[in-house]
């Protein structure tokens, strides 16, 4: 299985997200650059953290009209895994991949530490190493985590089951505690924790390697099923 | 020709203009004779930035002197970008402190931001990715609006920036004082990483190469940003707001990549940032380090604003920018380089032969003067020095001794000081985890970075107890840099050199000279003793205030270790109950300049505590020796507050308690800021190896795990739950931003 990491101008967890997947979880991947992307040869989207174009304007929103982002709506379309983390789940709201949208932290400061996650859904491409309900740690790092969406659209992502990860302790005020979200066919995930920030116990957790590993068998699997 | 409206040599020799420009009479007269004739309005700017103390040290010069800057491993020393220090597999560690206290007293978000921007491209700039950002920060009482103003600003502005651009931000310190309550200061470290074969300089070798400009436009932000630095604040300081520059972290973030890229291209020849007096700095002190001269055109050079001045244009300190030489006719390879990032490199000069710093701009020359007039011949002074008044009195004092009938209560307050509580409140707002490299974050001792694919890591710190220097500059000096040093240590690492953040009053004052040569004083020697040489550094000066409040001496301390084996890394905190816990070093009744003393009194006064440099060698040499044999589980450095602080901030991460028997007096041995002593925990099967490794250990109590703080001397002298110490800790610098005034 082969990873793309999208690097934007401004992207600064790409690297982070690359040794994460090459050196922790084991599998192939490339940095590769907004505007010298060709995704058709890649199996997984990795839109990284950090502030593409500065978050001027509006975090994410400058990405999100950038020429790689019609191959990573197609990617998505193709049922490919699409994670975005960070900003990189800033820029999947501001391309209406993911319904809602994201405001400044509840009390206007920047914040970074590990926060106690529940894993809502264990049974998505991204989860299924984990158990529901489980706790994990994972860090986050953000300004802008304060995630927004109506009653009705809140209501559609329970009962779709596509709120996977919540906060036990909502540091943002986010609606819902919500940490992390899925699209309704559940392949593209949107999280402001950084999963790739925990894959190795040296840093403090270990956590988020299963994230890493749980796509990584579910393709393994899909593609057996094809051969 | 200069503008019609430009003033004339004449008037500026007749109405002694150069003085506003910060010239004194003299240097302008020296100037005078260099050139043989009066300077043009461009040139005298460009003397009195390049002159002014901030870029020439010319007070400071003698004393910098006196540091130690060689060492076997030092591969590069002060003069350049950064200094570099070989960690061994052909990789280095590049850092550098440098000030922005003036911008940050008058526009603190942006005076904090770019600080972090400019140390950031001294780095950079060497060939080295910034791999981690510190700080030393220093405000007045926060009880005073202005100064919870400040305070909240310049976290903001480090963190808004540090964030930004990717490289976290891992460390640091934060004190309060009223001796800092018109003046704040704000010292900002970068320490990147370097494999030895991508080393930069800052040169302009090769007579033809081609001069390149790269980053941000220029424009009319931070004009004379140098000058002001080397003033006084006074009541006009406000109306130098424009004088501050406004930071893009976003084109920063670009510049490192694009800089990274460009260093792996052999038509570069050299690369400097610009950062104080702007493009006349990195101009200039390029051609003068390599030898050579050089030619501007500054119709060429970027601009962000109209009609804009030479003079305005080599004064400007606008910022992420970037200056380059690059072999002739290869320009078009490394202006490709810098467009993948949306960033334009343009051609604006050429290397010449003829040690001259020559400008044109619209067709005439607009500046002519021998380059290494601006970049070397700057006048040196001896400044007069003289003993205080204070000091003497202070020698002549009997030892402070506070009475204290609380001792619980006591704790408590000191817990509550700014100085000492958690800094959580500020590091919370840092990513100090962005790169995943981050081992120990902030809030132990030193923070710690892996070295990615190999088994180092490093260790890193900020320290100086200014108060310490007040009363004694000479221990203090010391003091400063063996904390540093006892920081590193306890985080398993050895102490590979120091970068200073040197920041005074005004130097024209012989008492405040007297406390600069007493610092580099005991400092130097420190340094001498501890095997960390001086490998470059930033001096501050004119911090005074309406009034002619000088600040204290604060010459900041930022420390590099080497930890061979992340096994050996070793945190502040407890780790398990049951685990036995040791004091290492003697406790004096000695409280001149420390916190509770503050606390009790309102000002600091008596000696400094006495520092042994040869036994704080030795017991840091023992100390590391046994973290290495994994015999110690945790290592803490005891400083403000003292014994009993430390041993309450060992135990708050997993809220331990503790059962402690006390020696001696309990006011000392509670509170007293005995320097060279240690407090560890070691598990009871390391008992027998540990005391015999080493030797100035006491066995003191255990760790339990009832959450109850006890300490004992025949019966119960302080007892607290470590959750009730915890919050008054945790919660104090919230509390005091929150309380209305």
């Amino acid at each position: 299985m082969k990873f793309a990491v999208i690097v934007f101008p401004g992207s600064n967890c790409d690297r982070d997200m690359y040794f994460a997947v090459k050196d922790q979880l084991g599998a192939e991947a490339d940095l590769v650059w907004y505007k010298e992307a060709n995704l058709a040869n890649y199996d997984g989207i990795l839109l990284p953290g950090g502030f593409s174009y500065g978050d001027y304007l509006r975090s994410g929103a400058i990405a999100s009209t950038s020429d790689v982002i019609t191959q990573i709506r197609e990617a998505a379309e193709a049922g490919k895994p699409v994670l975005g983390v960070c900003n990189g789940f800033q820029i999947l709201l501001e391309m209406g991949l993911l319904p809602g949208a994201m405001l400044p932290n509840e009390k206007l400061k920047f914040m970074c530490h590990f926060e106690t996650l529940t894993v809502e859904n264990a049974d998505t491409m991204f989860t299924r190493q984990y158990k529901e309900k489980e706790k994990i740690q994972i860090p986050i790092a953000h300004g802008d985590g304060n995630y927004f969406c109506d009653e009705e659209t809140l209501q559609k992502l329970q009962n779709n089951k596509q709120i996977v990860f919540t906060y036990d302790q909502n540091p943002n005020g986010s609606v819902g505690d919500i940490a992390g979200i899925t699209n309704e066919h559940g392949n593209v995930l949107g999280m402001m924790p950084h999963p790739e920030r925990a894959v190795e116990a040296l840093l403090g957790h270990d956590d988020g390697l299963r994230l890493f590993e749980s796509i990584l068998t579910h393709w393994r699997e899909h593609h057996a099923i094809n051969a | 020709m200069p503008s019609m409206l430009e003033i004339s040599p004449e008037q500026i020799e007749e109405q002694r203009i150069f003085r506003e420009m910060g010239l004194k009479d003299d240097e302008y007269a020296s100037i005078r004779s260099i050139l043989g004739r009066r300077p043009n309005y461009t040139e005298t700017g460009l003397f009195s930035v390049m002159w002014s103390e901030h870029c020439s040290y010319k007070n400071s010069k003698p004393l910098l002197k006196k540091f130690p800057t060689e060492g076997a491993h030092v591969l590069q020393g002060p003069g350049e970008g950064a200094g570099i220090i070989d960690i061994g597999d052909d990789q280095a560690v590049v850092f550098k402190i440098e000030s922005h206290n003036h911008p940050s007293a008058v526009e603190p978000y942006q005076g904090a931001a770019t600080g972090v921007g400019g140390i950031l491209r001294d780095v950079f700039s060497m060939g080295a990715r910034p791999i981690a950002l510190l700080n030393s920060l220093r405000f007045g009482s926060l009880q005073q609006p202005r100064v919870k103003y400040l305070f909240e600003e310049v976290v903001r502005g480090i963190a808004g920036y540090g964030n930004c651009v990717g490289v976290p931000t891992v460390g640091g310190e934060v004190q309060f004082d009223d001796a800092y309550n018109g003046n704040p200061l704000v010292n900002a470290m970068c320490v990147g990483l370097i494999d030895h074969k991508d080393i930069q300089k800052g040169i302009a070798a090769g007579i033809g190469n081609t001069v390149m400009y790269v980053g941000a436009k220029t424009g009319r932000d931070g004009i004379h940003g140098a000058t002001f630095a080397s003033e006084e604040l006074s009541e006009e300081s406000e109306e130098k707001r424009p004088s501050v520059q406004v930071g893009d972290p976003f084109m920063e973030k670009l510049l490192i990549e694009a800089c990274l890229d460009v260093i792996q291209h052999d038509a570069l020849v050299g690369i400097q940032d610009m950062g104080a007096a702007g493009l006349t700095s990195s101009a200039s002190e390029m051609a003068s380090k390599a030898g050579t001269g050089m030619t501007m055109n500054l119709d060429y050079i970027p601009q962000r604003e109209e009609n804009m001045t030479a003079y305005e244009m080599m004064l400007s300190e606008s910022q992420e920018r970037m200056l380059l030489v690059v072999e002739k006719g290869r320009e078009e390879e490394i202006a490709r380089v810098f467009r993948k990032y949306n960033l334009e490199a343009v051609a604006v000069g050429e290397v010449t032969d003829t040690k001259r710093f020559r400008l044109e701009h619209h067709g005439e020359v607009v500046a002519d003067v021998p380059v290494d007039s601006l970049a070397e011949d700057a006048p040196v002074y001896h400044q007069p020095s003289r003993i205080p008044a204070y000091y003497e009195e202070f020698q002549k004092m009997e030892d402070y001794i506070p009475e204290i009938t609380d001792y619980r209560e006591t704790l408590v307050n000191l817990l509550k000081q700014p100085t000492i509580a958690s800094k959580e409140w500020v590091y919370d707002q840092y990513d100090s985890m962005v790169q995943t490299n981050t081992v120990v974050t902030p809030g132990s001792d030193a923070a710690v970075l892996r070295v990615r694919g190999t088994k180092k890591a490093l260790a890193m710190t900020t320290d100086c107890n200014s108060r310490y220097l007040y009363v004694d500059p000479e221990v203090g000096g010391k003091i400063a840099v063996a904390e540093a040093a006892r920081n590193i240590v306890c985080s398993g690492g050895r102490p590979l050199g120091i970068t200073d953040g040197l920041n005074f009053g005004s130097p024209e004052n012989p008492e405040i000279f007297w406390q600069m040569e007493k610092s580099v004083d005991g400092m130097s020697e420190a340094c001498r003793l501890l095997e960390t040489p001086v490998i470059g550094g930033n001096v501050s000066l004119y911090n005074e205030s309406f009034g002619g409040q000088a600040i204290y001496p604060t010459p900041i301390v930022g420390m590099v270790g080497l930890i061979d084996d992340v096994q050996h890394i070793t945190r502040s905190h407890a780790r398990s109950a049951g685990d036995l816990i040791y004091v290492i070093g003697e406790t004096q009744a000695e409280f001149g300049g420390s916190e509770l003393q503050g606390m009790l009194e309102g000002k600091h006064f008596g000696k400094a505590p006495s520092i042994d440099l040869n036994t704080e060698y030795n017991r840091q040499k023992q100390l590391l020796t046994a973290i290495r044999a994994g015999l110690v589980v945790s290592a803490h450095d005891v400083s403000e507050g003292g014994l009993s602080v430390a041993l309450a901030e060992k135990l708050f991460e997993k809220e331990f308690g503790c059962e402690v028997t006390l020696e001696g007096e309990p006011v000392t041995a509670l509170f007293a800021e005995s320097q060279s002593r240690f407090i560890v925990t070691v598990a009871p099967e390391q008992k027998r190896a540990f005391e015999q490794s080493v030797t100035d250990a006491r066995l003191i109590g255990t760790v339990t795990e009832n959450g109850v703080y006890r300490i004992k001397q025949e019966g119960v002298v302080l007892e607290e739950k470590t959750s009730v110490l915890k919050e008054a800790w945790k919660g104090a610098i919230g509390c005091l931003l929150k309380s209305k005034v």
